[in-house]
């Protein structure tokens, strides 16, 4: 670990802070339908939209019919998808002249750009159209971002709101997420990445000569726009297979940073959202110290592991100042890689600048674990706080009876029904998690998709379904996943993380809005203290470990024992 | 506080010995059902002792292993059956002594009660009462059911339901009318018209509550079980998963050891204490002589933000009384306190006694006979306003300012400054001014007031530390009512009270999202009590009062509320503490079985087991033993609870963590190892 490299991680996540909090602020405006700065120039499109789309945007909905508008919403999207890339062959827009998507790859990547993952099991730049790209991925890309923030506005109003039976209006949500923060940040963002060096075009690719003489084949395409909301949504579908580690993708440290900085910026923001719409910043900064708690350690850990590097090498006589190089790329270094690493899996963003899994054992069990937290910290654009929502309710309740009070969130006060909400959408993860690994650890047609034996060949398995169900979408690779078998079942357990998490939020959300705020006195436990965020960081870490000890023991956790006593996979 | 308080032992011989009993009976399934956590451990034990029978026929080398895995498991329901019948056990010997003055005395139902010269009356059993009826009960009959007394007075004997061993009088009309079945009329008679069903009366529920019977899940108590079932559904994923992630890793794994991980992960500690923390909750506030009529009651008093009390009677005495003297210039204060004596040496009202005992007292007047000297007493009547009496020639007056003003033939404004000026300042201060007279010279005034109880201000600091705000409720104007509570340290007070009042201060409140107590006898009360979230009446209050209360304080002590709601807070805080004991132990419990689970596909899992446990067997059979002794170690605690110090919620919190929490990642490492020294020591594993 070097000093410079320490402060290049402060400065970015410095960078981060300070566009989070007017973002932040700004984005409590949209969701509260207020005049905002852009208002002049967006408001007239907003409501040309609604005229086009013919329905009132303050007409307000319950939770349900808010929930089943979303899933119809997010049905139709899929099934669009998946006929764009079925009947791909035969549309325009295929200047490479790619053949339709097979029925499960199809499958697998619908549902991963729907839910937000962008897990995938292809390599972009050789199997998916520029039609298929920019209409369908990239469009995608978007409404899968405003799904989240609409979903996060929900569990906001919950406790904004005091006794309502409504929740918000879906559709309204979605058209002022996009339209007044995901587009115009998107084009800012775009513009600053082509200012670093990124292509956009609509060509299909250049031949290049190289120096021996070889004639090669350089992809290109529209790679700067979906690079910005890639980011920005934290959804990490590369336009390359080699996704941000990839030359044109993520040129330079400046690219490299911008991208960290984008990926982050409307995670961050949105506690700041959280507490000015509950009429409280402090709960919003307690969250976000929470998450940055969290995500910092994570970065010491892995900074500390890749650096180490691996005792193994040095052995073998390799130069080991630099630590683990391996699958890192030299032009962002040890520090920007870390960073890089711990942010895409705290996210659920899931785009890499590195092979996760060339990481050391404990450098890996850092991004797997993140994922496996929930994807909370700070999370998907909007699941990242509706996700530690249910947390800081689990944390609230332990520490609600602990102080001899009905445990009460904001004011909220959480009873029987709201704990089985909570503990179903927690059991999901675990679920669709543990149980994919474990039959795939069993089936020989799965494993018959590792590269590697042992511990290793473990990790790579728990680290796809883990990627899946979390919706990041990011590969630890060394998994061959384009098989039907693993299409079908990542492509459920992304399906299960997304919306078998999200309708029971949605339901713990209505029932919380329906129920009136009640004042705080000297016996509440005060939720924007150190001790809150101490008891809620404790809550993360103790749920998750408990959850995965066992299964992470017998992954990085035995492999670094191992790698320290001589044995590699 | 009755002597039934603190009485009973934490365990008793007799109390251990049926509750032994009832632990084996409780493993029916039947039962275990309502216990989802225990539940699963009897299923997994059930399994594990098949296991062990195929061992032991096949003469496996594991069989003593398994035999002992299934045999702790086994406990591990028995104790925490045992937890909870003997919380059962402690509560139905209170019933039990209930019981016994429930005797099932004929009743003597009036053939005509409408006729109240008529007393012909019939023999009933007191089972076949039924609402509506008027009985007869005389000096030594017990009363056979819960009513109001339509005709007599009589002296009854509560201390069955009270501990309390002096009579009470009861009377037809007012607030002293409500009888409970089971008491004993020691002199005169009484009508009493029955209220309620045989079989529910008030003593009905007690016993049904203390018992346990009707006891339901407490909404909190629920929201934890979920808690608690969702971990266990949780921890049987891990689980079951483990066992094809080590497959692949090239272990297989035993049922035996995989059930073993299971139940010392599952919260069996909090799982297994749950139903009896919750029935000693309710034995604790029978002990402070509160009954509630449910265990959502106790909850909801933990919750209480805002406590209404009535004024009169809860936080003064409810009698106007004389504090001080204050005479004119030329008057000294002992001339004026030996008037003011001899003037209300025949008044028997509150006020007039209050002077004669402060004259005496405060002022060291004598003990005046004055029987010899031929006074003539004059009574206080509505036109004169005032009374005195005329003795050895002399006329002394005391009454209302301006009556006395009057009798003395003086005005106000010719009377001394300091006069006016004493006047003014009683009835600033929310007093009343009572002038006193001897003939024509106006001797002072005495000063009437409100006296607050000695103890009471420091009863709602207490409950201020506790976030509960209090307030008072009285019938005086605002001058008044302002005075007293400033001087009983209320935070707010509604003047001038209308039942419409209190209502919509109730209403307001709870508007701003409060939980609203109200204590007091529920006279003319009847919206405001309704609307109120937890009510505790009086025992010495109307029966209606007592039917709409969620308590009722057999004491008749308003301010006990700080008693129920620290024991509703308790009860949480001991619930939550244990799960979070419960929950941070399964942090050892994994560095324990996990390298034990693998040592033998990688020997280097061994660095994680930091207790350095003997063998593999011996760590898991060690976490096992733990984890059953556990519960057994925390039934005291479970049934005392956990105690509740006015702090404030972070405070309160910090404290908690750091003995349950952290205790609870520090204790089994330091439980486990030991166990498993002994284990090795005696060879078992």
């Amino acid at each position: 670990m070097t000093f410079i490299g320490w402060l290049q991680i402060a400065a970015v996540l410095l960078a981060v802070l300070v566009a989070a909090r007017p973002l932040g602020l700004y984005m409590a405006k949209v969701f509260q339908s207020e005049r905002t700065l852009l208002s002049p120039v967006l408001a007239p499109l907003e409501r040309a939209v609604y005229a086009a789309a013919g329905f009132k945007p303050e007409r307000e909905q319950t939770w349900l019919s808010y929930t089943l508008a979303m899933l119809l919403f997010n049905a139709i999207g899929f099934l669009f998808l998946y006929v764009l890339m079925r009947l791909q062959g035969v549309l325009p827009g295929n200047p490479q002249g790619f053949a339709g998507v097979s029925p499960d790859l199809a499958f697998n990547t619908a549902v991963s750009f729907v839910t937000n993952t962008n897990w995938q099991s292809y390599a972009g730049e050789t199997t998916m159209s520029h039609l298929v790209q920019m209409t369908g991925l990239t469009v995608q890309n978007f409404l899968s971002a405003a799904t989240g923030m609409a979903l996060a506005c929900v569990a906001i109003r919950a406790f904004a709101r005091s006794g309502t039976t409504t929740v918000g209006n879906f559709w309204t949500d979605m058209v002022r997420a996009t339209l007044y923060v995901l587009l115009p940040l998107s084009i800012v963002v775009a513009v600053a990445f082509l200012l670093t060096g990124l292509p956009q075009t609509l060509a299909a690719s250049v031949d290049a000569t190289t120096l021996d003489g070889a004639k090669q084949t350089i992809a290109l395409g529209p790679v700067a726009t979906q690079e910005a909301i890639k980011q920005l949504g934290t959804n990490g579908g590369g336009f390359f297979n080699a996704n941000a580690a990839h030359p044109l993708e993520n040129p330079n440290a400046w690219s490299n940073m911008l991208s960290i900085w984008s990926m982050l910026l409307i995670a961050a923001a949105f506690p700041f959202t959280f507490g000015k719409m509950v009429g409280d910043v402090r709960q919003g900064r307690a969250l976000l110290i929470a998450m940055a708690v969290l995500l910092i350690s994570a970065v010491t850990i892995v900074y500390w592991a890749e650096t180490s590097g691996n005792p193994l090498l040095a052995t073998a006589g390799v130069e080991a100042t630099a630590g683990n190089m391996e699958g890192k790329e030299l032009r962002f270094g040890q520090a920007m890689s870390a960073l890089y690493v711990v942010v895409t899996t705290g996210l659920s963003c899931g785009a890499v600048n590195a092979m996760h899994d060339s990481l050391t054992p404990l450098g890996g069990l850092v991004p797997m674990f993140l994922i496996q937290l929930g994807e909370i910290l700070p999370g998907g654009v909007g699941s990242g706080l509706y996700g530690i929502l249910v947390m800081a309710i689990l944390t609230v309740f332990v520490a609600g009876l602990m102080v001899g009070r009905t445990p009460e969130y904001l004011g909220k006060k959480i009873e029987a029904r709201e704990m089985k909400l909570a503990m179903l959408a927690v059991l999901v993860l675990p679920l669709a998690i543990l149980v994919f690994t474990a039959i795939s650890a069993m089936l020989p047609a799965a494993l018959s998709s590792l590269n590697n034996a042992g511990p290793h060949g473990l990790s790579e398995l728990l680290y796809a379904y883990s990627s899946a169900a979390g919706n990041n979408g990011s590969a630890f690779a060394g998994l061959n996943a384009n098989t039907p078998w693993f299409n079908t079942t990542l492509g459920i357990a992304m399906l299960l993380g997304r919306f078998a998490y999200v309708v029971p939020v949605m339901a713990l959300a209505g029932s919380l809005m329906a129920k009136k705020k009640t004042s705080s006195s000297q016996g509440t436990f005060p939720t924007h203290g150190l001790l809150f965020i101490g008891l809620l960081v404790g809550v993360i870490l103790i749920l998750g470990g408990l959850q995965y000890f066992p299964a992470l023991a017998l992954g990085p956790i035995v492999e670094h024992f191992l790698m320290h006593a001589g044995q590699t996979f | 506080m009755s002597p039934r308080a603190n009485s009973a032992p934490l365990f008793d011989a007799g109390i251990v010995k049926t509750a032994a009993v009832d632990a084996v009976r409780k493993l029916s399934p039947r039962s275990l059902v309502r216990n989802p956590v225990m539940f699963v451990t009897g299923v997994v034990a059930a399994v594990v002792t098949l296991v062990f029978a195929r061992d032991a026929v096949l003469g496996s080398p594991d069989t003593l292993f398994t035999g002992q895995i299934a045999a702790w498991l086994w406990f591990t329901v028995l104790f925490a059956n045992f937890a909870e019948a003997i919380a059962e056990g402690r509560g139905k010997a209170q019933a039990d002594e209930l019981r016994k003055t429930r005797s099932d005395t004929p009743a003597k139902v009036l053939l005509h009660p409408d006729d109240a010269n008529d007393d012909l009356w019939e023999k009933v059993s007191a089972t076949d009462l039924r609402v509506g009826d008027v009985v007869l009960v005389e000096a030594g009959d017990f009363i056979p059911a819960d009513g109001e007394v339509v005709e007599g007075i009589a002296s009854v004997n509560e201390s069955a339901i009270t501990g309390e061993s002096a009579p009470v009088i009861r009377e037809s009309g007012g607030d002293r009318s409500a009888v409970t079945g089971g008491t004993e009329v020691l002199s005169d008679w009484i009508k009493v018209k029955v209220t309620a069903k045989p079989g529910s009366s008030f003593l009905d529920r007690m016993i049904a509550l203390v018992e346990g019977a009707e006891r339901q899940k407490t909404p909190n108590e629920l929201a934890l079980s979920i808690l608690l079932s969702g971990m266990t559904l949780i921890f049987l994923i891990a689980v079951t998963t483990l066992w094809g992630l080590a497959g692949y890793s090239g272990t297989v794994l035993p049922i035996t050891v995989l059930v073993a991980l299971l139940v010392t992960l599952i919260p069996t500690t909090i799982g297994g204490l749950l139903s009896a923390i919750g029935i000693a909750g309710m034995d604790r506030l029978i002990r402070f002589n509160v009954v509630a009529t449910s265990g959502r009651a106790v909850e909801a008093a933990g919750d209480v933000d805002t406590l209404l009390l009535d004024k009169t009677g809860t936080i003064t005495y409810g009698n106007r009384l004389a504090t001080a003297f204050i005479p004119v210039p030329g008057v000294s204060e002992t001339e004026l306190a030996e008037a003011a004596l001899l003037s209300s040496l025949s008044d028997e009202t509150p006020e007039g006694r209050s002077i004669v005992a402060l004259a005496k007292g405060n002022y060291g007047q004598s003990e005046t006979d004055v029987s010899g000297r031929q006074p003539t007493a004059i009574a206080f009547s509505a036109q004169t306003r005032l009374s005195g009496i005329d003795i050895d020639g002399r006329s002394v007056r005391k009454g209302a300012v301006d009556a006395v003003l009057g009798y003395a033939g003086q005005t106000m404004d010719g009377a001394a400054s300091a006069f006016r000026d004493a006047v003014e300042a009683i009835s600033q201060s929310g007093g009343t001014p009572l002038a006193v007279a001897e003939g024509n010279k106006l001797l002072g005034v005495i000063h009437l007031k409100d006296v607050v109880k000695p103890d009471i201000k420091a009863r709602f600091a207490a409950l201020r530390a506790m976030g509960i705000k209090t307030v008072m409720v009285t019938g005086d104007n605002p001058v008044t009512a302002a005075a007293i509570a400033t001087e009983a340290g209320v935070d707010d007070y509604i003047a001038e009270a209308t039942p419409q009042d209190k209502l919509a201060y109730i209403k307001s409140e709870q508007a701003k999202g409060r939980l609203i107590a109200m204590c007091g006898d529920g006279t003319n009360d009847a919206p405001a009590w309704a609307q109120a979230d937890v009510g505790v009446a009086m025992q010495t209050g109307t029966q209606a009062a007592r039917e709409a209360g969620n308590m009722v304080d057999l004491d008749s002590n308003p301010t006990k509320l700080i008693e129920v709601t620290e024991i509703g807070k308790q009860l949480l805080m001991t619930r939550g503490s244990l799960t979070t004991f419960s929950i941070a132990n399964d942090v050892a419990k994994y560095f324990a079985i996990i390298p034990a689970l693998f040592l033998a596909t990688y020997p280097q899992l061994g660095a994680l087991n930091v207790m350095q446990l003997s063998t593999p067997q011996s760590a898991i059979l060690s976490a096992v033993i733990f984890n059953a002794l556990v519960i057994i170690a925390l039934i005291p605690l479970a049934l005392k609870g956990i105690a509740y110090r006015p702090v404030g919620a972070a405070a309160l919190l910090r404290r908690n963590l750091l003995v349950y929490g952290l205790g609870g990642l520090v204790v089994p490492f330091i439980g486990i190892k030991l166990i498993d020294l002994a284990v090795s020591a005696l060879h078992l594993a």
